[in-house]
């Protein structure tokens, strides 16, 4: 565990991060991690957020060394697309029994599951997850993974971040640690060139990278290794020699983009592909980077021609949604990258924001919301769930854009809800994303099913027309009283 | 005599299983203003959750002890208690159940005595709210086993004990984790037909059954109350629906007295007939028209369904009574069952499933053994290999979170079992092969009689 512990202290001393240099000295040694309140934590655990950041690497074969419950029940439960291989959505797990961890038979157990993998599905190579028991037990996973390199000639690469080690957050860094330990670098490519990239922190969910991918091929520019979304293992194993790179989702792989800057000479950005300008805005700084690599200066030029001719025709189909979606109040509950890149579109088709969550904001981030809001009221860190609920089923913004953790807040208080997380269902960046996305909230807010959840059933309404109820006592009257419920039901229900 | 093939390998591939503290979990959900606690790390919960919620399309209250670095290694009972403390201020549940996980099992930990102190220290200010422990690590069982050891857990923790003055009418069900939403609510229509008044501990039909509360709660609502475990012993009868509620049943007969039926299955016609003829003697009424009716209904389904079930080959991998409730089921409509994989080799049940062999495994083996057959039936996760073999899957049991509604399908009692076979004979039906040529001609497709049933066994 002592590797471990440096590797925490490692990775929560992160000059490139702004939260970190503004802490003092003793403050940063105590790392980003707050402790958690029992009986009130939310979010997962560090395994959980290694599996997040590396999975998405399509032909690698993922081995949780585990119990159960660690991958048991959380397999195949995220949205990131491939375009070739299906092996990452095959679960592998040691589902370790009472009688491993009595007998401690976790070692042995996971070398031979390394084999039968290798003998079934022949990968290009098996990660290998630490988790809670396994670290509890002290199995030795990287003497294992290194054993069975040895014997099957096969990449086996440990991935040291159980679940005790604290956050999602920490083991999105622990994952990055063990790319550059054991995968960044072992291949040489034999194709190199000028205008190479590397994506890092694009998870391609529902497949959202193939909206930018083109945009980049059109400048001839090639994405070496977009980690981890749709990547394969050599990919990610020869993403050294890229001239550039964009660091995407920032807080979780920041610490990926500064060492191989550091290590490779790869300069990097922070960018977003959400949002018009921002999707401009990091096309702009891919050329911008290769150009300062040594890449001809003409590159800048098309890559202006197509900036303008792509937001042109986003504009142009946003435009359609204004008359829609004028005035039309959206609250924004999610964290960091997500909220000040969608947040200028939305108001650009007339939209309002009521608030926006900033709970994973940089200080920069905030500063992008102050001047976009012209009204700080409108930021907060994080809203109780109670609050929350209370606000919506007040009808105080016609639409919330969150993660499904706070899903049934929305719906339960009868106000319409757009999943702009993980297990979205459509996919959002460049510039089709957000002409996609504006049409989804339009489709969310005009559904004609609020209309009827909203309104109180018949009997439940003020009771003005109870007097003819109760008045008709006679057999004509109970018939007319039964027409008109009859044709008020079919109006209703029936014409729209 | 089935075999029971026990797991070979080394790496489990595709789990069939859920863990074990999920379905402990499961089960509180099924009590009114409860509030589960997951004792482990902070990812135990969160992955449970996701799952919770992606099943049910519900907010789901779950917490966590959030056991970290430094706890696992001086030990949790801290955070134990301090989560208790906090639910109780936050949340002020009815009950909290705490189901362990690996991480503290492995360490060890003696929650029992430390939730013993817990309510100790803290009497007053726990006062009306019942904290009961189910043991269950995750390296151990799965849903079944933690839903009856949650079940055992609230009846050995709440129920009153010794014998009291039995209610003539009053009927405790204590109803496996594989009854759906819609099961519980068709079972409490039938019991309270003939004049009953059933307790049915978990009632996941009050709390995960879908209802929009015009306030936000952050626990259950709806489900059994605590005072209805409390009273569960002046019950007359008490009847437990799959065999793994047979302990929690033995529980509630050790303290209370209350006798106890168990029924492997409700579906079918044979299983249901037993049951609707109990309830009958126990409450001395006839059995009501509409029962007979429905009665007639499925007896009609069994008549027109019975054509597209003849003959078929039927791979299923579930939870073992639920894989008996199924295997029997088609058997029962003239299938064969192919393969026949579950979760634990630990339960009786195994043995009366209609099959030649039950093999203990994961989605991986159900994939490999199931070439040929001519429908899959099992969870969500069996969509891979459904696609990979061309093989139409009917999805059942937990987690369904590529459909909507799975809660609402009715599956046991007659209306149940009509149901079931109209479903499967529709599945059937979409999935037929137009006759070729190529397939009908008798000099390639001639099996010599010993062929016909070769063993899958072979496949091994």
């Amino acid at each position: 565990m002592t590797s471990l512990s440096a590797k925490i202290q490692d990775v929560f001393d992160e000059p490139a991060c702004d939260n970190n240099r503004g802490k003092d000295a003793k403050a940063r040694k105590q790392g980003c991690s707050k402790p958690l309140t029992p009986g009130a934590a939310a979010g997962g655990c560090a395994f959980d957020g290694a599996k997040i950041v590396l999975q998405p690497i399509t032909d690698v074969a993922h081995l949780v060394h585990a119990p159960l419950a660690c991958e048991g029940n959380s397999w195949d439960n995220r949205g990131a697309a491939s375009s070739g291989p299906t092996l990452w959505r095959t679960s592998f797990t040691t589902d370790l029994t009472e009688l491993d961890v009595v007998m401690g038979q976790g070692e042995r157990k996971l070398f031979r599951a390394i084999r039968e993998i290798k003998d079934t599905y022949a990968p290009p190579a098996v990660f290998v997850y630490s988790t809670c028991v396994t670290a509890l037990i002290g199995d030795d996973i990287e003497a294992v993974c290194k054993r069975a390199a040895e014997k099957f000639g096969l990449a086996v690469v440990p991935i040291n971040a159980p679940g005790l080690a604290g956050s999602k957050n920490l083991g999105n860094k622990l994952a990055a640690e063990a790319l550059l330990d054991h995968v960044i670098g072992t291949v040489e490519p034999d194709d190199a060139g000028p205008y190479d990239i590397n994506i890092l922190g694009e998870f391609n969910l529902s497949g959202e990278f193939w909206l930018v991918k083109p945009l980049l091929d059109r400048l001839g520019i090639r994405v070496r290794a977009c980690i981890p979304g749709d990547a394969r293992y050599i990919d990610v194993a020869s993403a050294h020699r890229a001239q550039a790179a964009m660091l995407v989702c920032s807080s979780a792989l920041i610490n990926l983009a500064r060492k191989m800057a550091g290590r490779w000479d790869i300069p990097f950005f922070e960018g977003s592909f959400y949002g018009i300008t921002d999707t401009s805005e990091a096309l702009r700084n891919i050329a911008e980077l290769l150009v300062r690599k040594g890449a001809d200066a003409e590159i800048l030029e098309r890559t202006d021609t197509l900036i303008a001719e792509q937001e042109a025709i986003a504009w142009k189909k946003l435009e359609a949604y204004r008359q829609r979606l004028q005035g039309k109040r959206v609250l924004l509950n999610t964290g960091g990258v997500k909220s000040w890149s969608v947040v200028h579109a939305l108001m650009e088709v007339g939209m309002e924001i009521v608030g926006t969550s900033v709970k994973k904001s940089t200080v920069e981030d905030k500063e992008r919301i102050k001047r976009i809001l012209k009204d700080e009221n409108h930021m907060f860190e994080q809203m109780a769930a109670r609050d929350l609920y209370a606000m919506l089923s007040k009808h105080k913004a016609d639409i919330m854009l969150s993660g499904g953790r706070t899903q049934f807040i929305a719906l339960k208080a009868k106000t319409p809800w757009l999943d702009i997380n993980q297990e979205r269902q459509h996919p959002y960046a460049g510039y089709d994303g957000m002409v996609e996305l504006v049409r989804q909230i339009d489709l969310a807010i005009h559904n004609p099913i609020w209309d009827q959840v909203r309104e109180p059933a018949p009997w439940d309404r003020q009771p003005a027309g109870q007097d003819d109820l109760a008045s008709t006592k006679n057999g004509t009257a109970t018939v007319n009283v039964f027409n008109e419920f009859a044709g008020a039901t079919a109006h209703r229900f029936g014409n729209r | 005599m089935v075999r029971i093939l026990r797991k070979i390998k080394s790496a489990a591939v595709n789990p069939l299983k859920s863990s074990q503290p999920l379905g402990a979990a499961f089960a509180f959900l099924g009590v009114e203003g409860a509030m589960p606690l997951f004792h482990g790390s902070q990812g135990c919960t969160s992955f449970a959750l996701v799952l919770f919620v992606r099943h049910f399309k519900e907010a789901i209250p779950l917490q966590t002890t959030a056991m970290d670095e430094v706890a696992t290694i001086l030990g949790g009972a801290d955070h134990l208690e301090e989560a208790i403390l906090n639910l109780k201020t936050r949340t002020k549940p009815k009950l909290i159940g705490v189901c362990t996980t690996a991480l503290v099992e492995t360490r060890g930990e003696d929650c029992a005595s430390d939730i013993a102190n817990v309510k100790l220290k803290h009497a007053e200010e726990l006062t009306g709210t019942e904290v009961v422990l189910a043991n269950t690590p995750d390296f151990g069982g799965a849903i079944e086993e933690g839903w009856a050891k949650a079940v055992a857990a609230m009846i050995e923790g709440i129920t009153r004990s010794g014998a009291r003055t039995r209610q003539p009418k009053k009927i405790a069900i204590l109803p496996g984790c594989n009854l759906t939403v819609a099961d519980v609510e068709h079972l409490r229509d039938m019991v309270e037909s003939f004049g009953l008044n059933p307790v049915i501990l978990p009632d996941v039909s009050g709390s995960l059954d879908g209802t929009v509360p015009d306030r936000w709660v952050t626990t259950t609502y709806g489900g059994t109350s605590v005072e209805e475990i409390r009273e569960l012993g002046t019950a007359v009868q008490c009847i437990v629906i799959g065999e793994h509620m047979r302990h929690p049943a033995k529980t509630l007969h050790g303290l209370t007295g209350v006798p106890y039926a168990v029924f492997q299955s409700l579906t079918g016609l044979m299983a249901v007939d037993r049951f609707v003829s109990l309830l009958s003697a126990v409450s001395g009424a006839a059995v009501p028209a509409r029962v007979r009716r429905h009665r007639a209904q499925l007896e009609d389904a069994l008549l027109d369904g019975h054509f597209h079930f003849g003959g078929k080959k039927i791979a299923i991998a579930a939870e073992p009574d639920q894989l008996y409730q199924l295997a029997t089921f088609f058997t029962g409509m003239g299938c064969d069952i192919a393969a026949a994989v579950t979760t634990t080799d630990m339960s009786k049940i195994l043995q009366k499933v209609p099959a030649e062999w039950v093999q203990i495994g994961d989605l991986g083996d159900l994939e490999a053994l199931a070439a040929g057959a001519d429908l899959l039936v099992t969870h969500s996760h069996g969509r891979q290999a459904s696609r990979r073999l061309g093989i139409p899957l009917m999805r059942v049991g937990f987690p369904i979170f590529d459909r909507l509604g799975s809660q609402h399908k009715l599956r046991i009692l007659y209306r149940g079992t009509r149901d079931l076979i109209f479903d499967v004979a529709n599945i059937f039906q979409a999935n037929q092969h137009a006759p070729t040529p190529e397939a009908l001609d008798p000099f390639r497709k001639r099996e010599m009689p010993d062929e016909l049933r070769s063993s899958p066994l072979t496949r091994h």
